[in-house]
């Protein structure tokens, strides 16, 4: 085989392994719209507040230790302890339910059918708040993310590809580690969603607020539901985001390359998502290996929002959004 | 054009028809028997000096009325009358600025609508209030919502306890789209129905939370003469059938007499008639108001 294709191949594997993480930051957002219509501009931050908040609690960090030292005259920093991985992530799963709660307590329940454009505004105030609070809680330095998962060059697939075409691939394991758990999100979502009591009263909602309420469903426990689980898809796409290049400001912005994954996916579909985070990596990539050098390079930073428009040309609705229909 | 038909008259004329089939025969303190042989128990909901503000706006005022086992108890009265005010206090969408709600022989808390729900209350909606990206099974399945348990891993896992659990729900939300007669539809997107089948759709979706009192707000709303005898026909069998207890709301007067035990009037938020559809409509405010006689 030419190396041209093969090297064709190797870019759209690692395309598609990028695009799983764009979809699992577009799964957030996809989450909360649905049940509740609010387009969460917070969810990059989240995802950034939650990778801080494991590194905080796994180096045994005192939260708010400037603040307290600043006041108490006290020289607080560490507890001294290191707290494993697994525990240190379900005790930022319970921060980030906490913080849900505390959202829909403090925020969207005083919201409750105000338009969506003000709705949209509180979650850019939510967004600036959490990124404060995230820097006062855990400091605003670069932190490493290390929860063990296998990082470096996958040894195997290099070897075989280089038996089998002369020419060994780069895949990273983190890249490999991050799509099955994708994956395994995404499907367990998926069931949630479909045969779970919570997963249909959630469907329910994102339907219509009074037949919800008019079967028993309450409104404010659906919403720090989904609230809870965009925290988690949140944590999930921080950590691996994070431990692919650290734990810093610059996290909370590609929740602005989740934009067009949703445009392409469709605001409403979890595989939509998916499919659109897909579309968007390997497009990128593929782009940018084949037109780049002609463009002049950097068309990663461009690809994705180009493509996006054209299909809000072609198609608003999405690849997987629900149709619009409009009576006149 | 010429398979149009003008509804109002044909139903309009049964307005003050002799009816024989739902009168009481027999009257005791906790029940009484119909002339059909059913037998209506106690009081299972009662409205106790209900008054319903908004601002300066008096919606309600001092309504005081039972529900009965058993029954259909029908709200009616000329449009702006507080009718629908009433049935969302019943139904907790509104809390009353005065009085009691009674049910089951103990006073109501202040409640969420959901929580209504919870205790057994079911209701439709005048406008129709139905998932609409959902497939009619679906949309009657959440109608069970309140039986099934939260017990999120087990049924993930689709296994043991759960599985048993679905498929009872399941039975359940069979029978009743069997009942209303909408098998053929069962797998259609609500979004796509004809209006009166979203209404039949609407009413198997609170009947299968198997409620103790069933509300319907409007029932009839927007309907041909045809779907409203098919509803008229659907409301007495659920009643039969299952012993629900019926409270509607209605405009159509015909359609009301010829289907309710009993009657509440209502005109400008008060209460001017109470009792069976025979002693109703002699009643000479009740003629009043819906003849429109000037207030003075």
């Amino acid at each position: 085989m030419p190396d041209q294709l093969l090297f064709a191949m190797e870019v759209t594997l690692n395309g598609l392994m990028a695009g799983v993480l764009y979809a699992l930051v577009a799964l957030g957002f996809v989450l909360i719209f649905k049940a509740s219509g609010i387009f969460n501009y917070a969810q990059g931050v989240m995802a950034l507040f939650a990778a801080a908040t494991l590194v905080g609690i796994m180096d045994g960090q005192v939260p708010f230790s400037h603040l307290i030292n600043a006041i108490f005259g006290t020289d607080l920093h560490h507890f001294g302890w290191h707290v494993p991985a697994l525990l240190a992530i379900l005790l930022t799963v319970v921060v980030m339910i906490v913080l849900a709660w505390l959202v829909q307590r403090l925020v969207m329940r005083h919201l409750v059918n105000q338009e969506p454009i003000i709705l949209f505004m509180a979650t850019i105030g939510l967004a600036y708040f959490l990124e404060g609070l995230s820097d006062l809680m855990w400091g605003s330095e670069i932190k490493t993310l290390d929860v063990g998962l296998p990082q470096g060059i996958n040894e195997t697939i290099d070897q075989i590809t280089f038996d089998a075409f002369g020419y060994g691939f780069f895949i990273d394991n983190l890249d490999i580690v991050a799509t099955i758990i994708a994956g395994v999100l995404v499907i367990a979502l998926m069931a949630f969603n479909q045969y779970t009591r919570e997963g249909r009263a959630l469907r329910a909602v994102a339907d219509d607020h009074q037949a919800a309420l008019s079967v028993g469903i309450s409104l404010n426990f659906v919403w720090v539901l989904v609230w809870s689980l965009a925290g988690f898809v949140a944590l999930v796409a921080g950590v691996m985001w994070g431990a692919k290049s650290g734990v810093q400001f610059s996290l909370s912005l590609i929740a602005l390359k989740a934009l067009p994954v949703l445009m392409l996916g469709g605001f409403t579909s979890i595989p939509g998502a998916i499919v659109g985070g897909l579309i968007i990596g390997v497009g990128e990539k593929l782009f940018e290996f084949l037109l780049g050098p002609a463009l002049g390079g950097a068309t990663e930073n461009w690809f994705a929002y180009v493509l996006a428009l054209v299909f809000l040309v072609f198609r608003p609705q999405g690849l997987f959004g629900e149709k619009i229909i409009e009576r006149v | 054009m010429s398979h149009c038909v003008v509804g109002g008259g044909a139903s309009g004329g049964r307005i003050w028809n002799e009816k024989k089939g739902r009168a009481r025969v027999k009257d005791t303190a906790d029940s009484y028997v119909t002339a059909d042989g059913r037998t209506i128990g106690g009081v299972v909901m009662e409205m106790k000096n209900i008054t319903l503000r908004f601002g300066g706006v008096v919606a309600i005022q001092d309504i005081s009325f039972d529900i009965r086992e058993g029954e259909i108890r029908a709200i009616i009265g000329p449009n702006g009358a507080g009718k629908s005010s009433m049935l969302n206090v019943i139904s907790g969408f509104y809390t009353p600025s005065e009085g009691e709600v009674w049910y089951k022989g103990t006073r109501r808390p202040q409640m969420k609508p959901y929580e209504v729900a919870r205790q057994g209350i079911a209701r439709t909606f005048q406008n129709i209030a139905l998932f609409e990206g959902m497939s009619v099974l679906d949309n009657v399945m959440c109608g069970r919502l309140t039986h099934m348990k939260p017990s999120i891993l087990s049924q993930m896992l689709w296994k043991g306890k759960a599985e048993h659990e679905e498929v009872a729900n399941r039975e359940m939300a069979e029978r009743v789209i069997d009942f209303l007669e909408i098998q053929h539809i069962r797998k259609t997107p609500v979004a796509r129905l004809p209006y009166g089948l979203k209404k039949r759709v609407e009413l198997a979706r609170a009947l299968a939370a198997e409620p103790t009192i069933l509300l319907l707000d409007e029932p009839m709303a927007g309907m041909n003469v045809e779907e409203k005898e098919d509803m008229s026909r659907f409301i007495l069998d659920v009643n039969d059938e299952f012993g629900t207890t019926i409270a509607l709301i209605e405009h159509d007067m015909g359609v009301v007499m010829d289907l309710s035990d009993r009657v509440v009037v209502m005109d400008y938020g008060k209460k001017i008639g109470d009792g069976p559809p025979d002693e109703v409509r002699n009643n000479q405010d009740v003629i009043d108001a819906y003849l429109g006689v000037a207030h003075d």
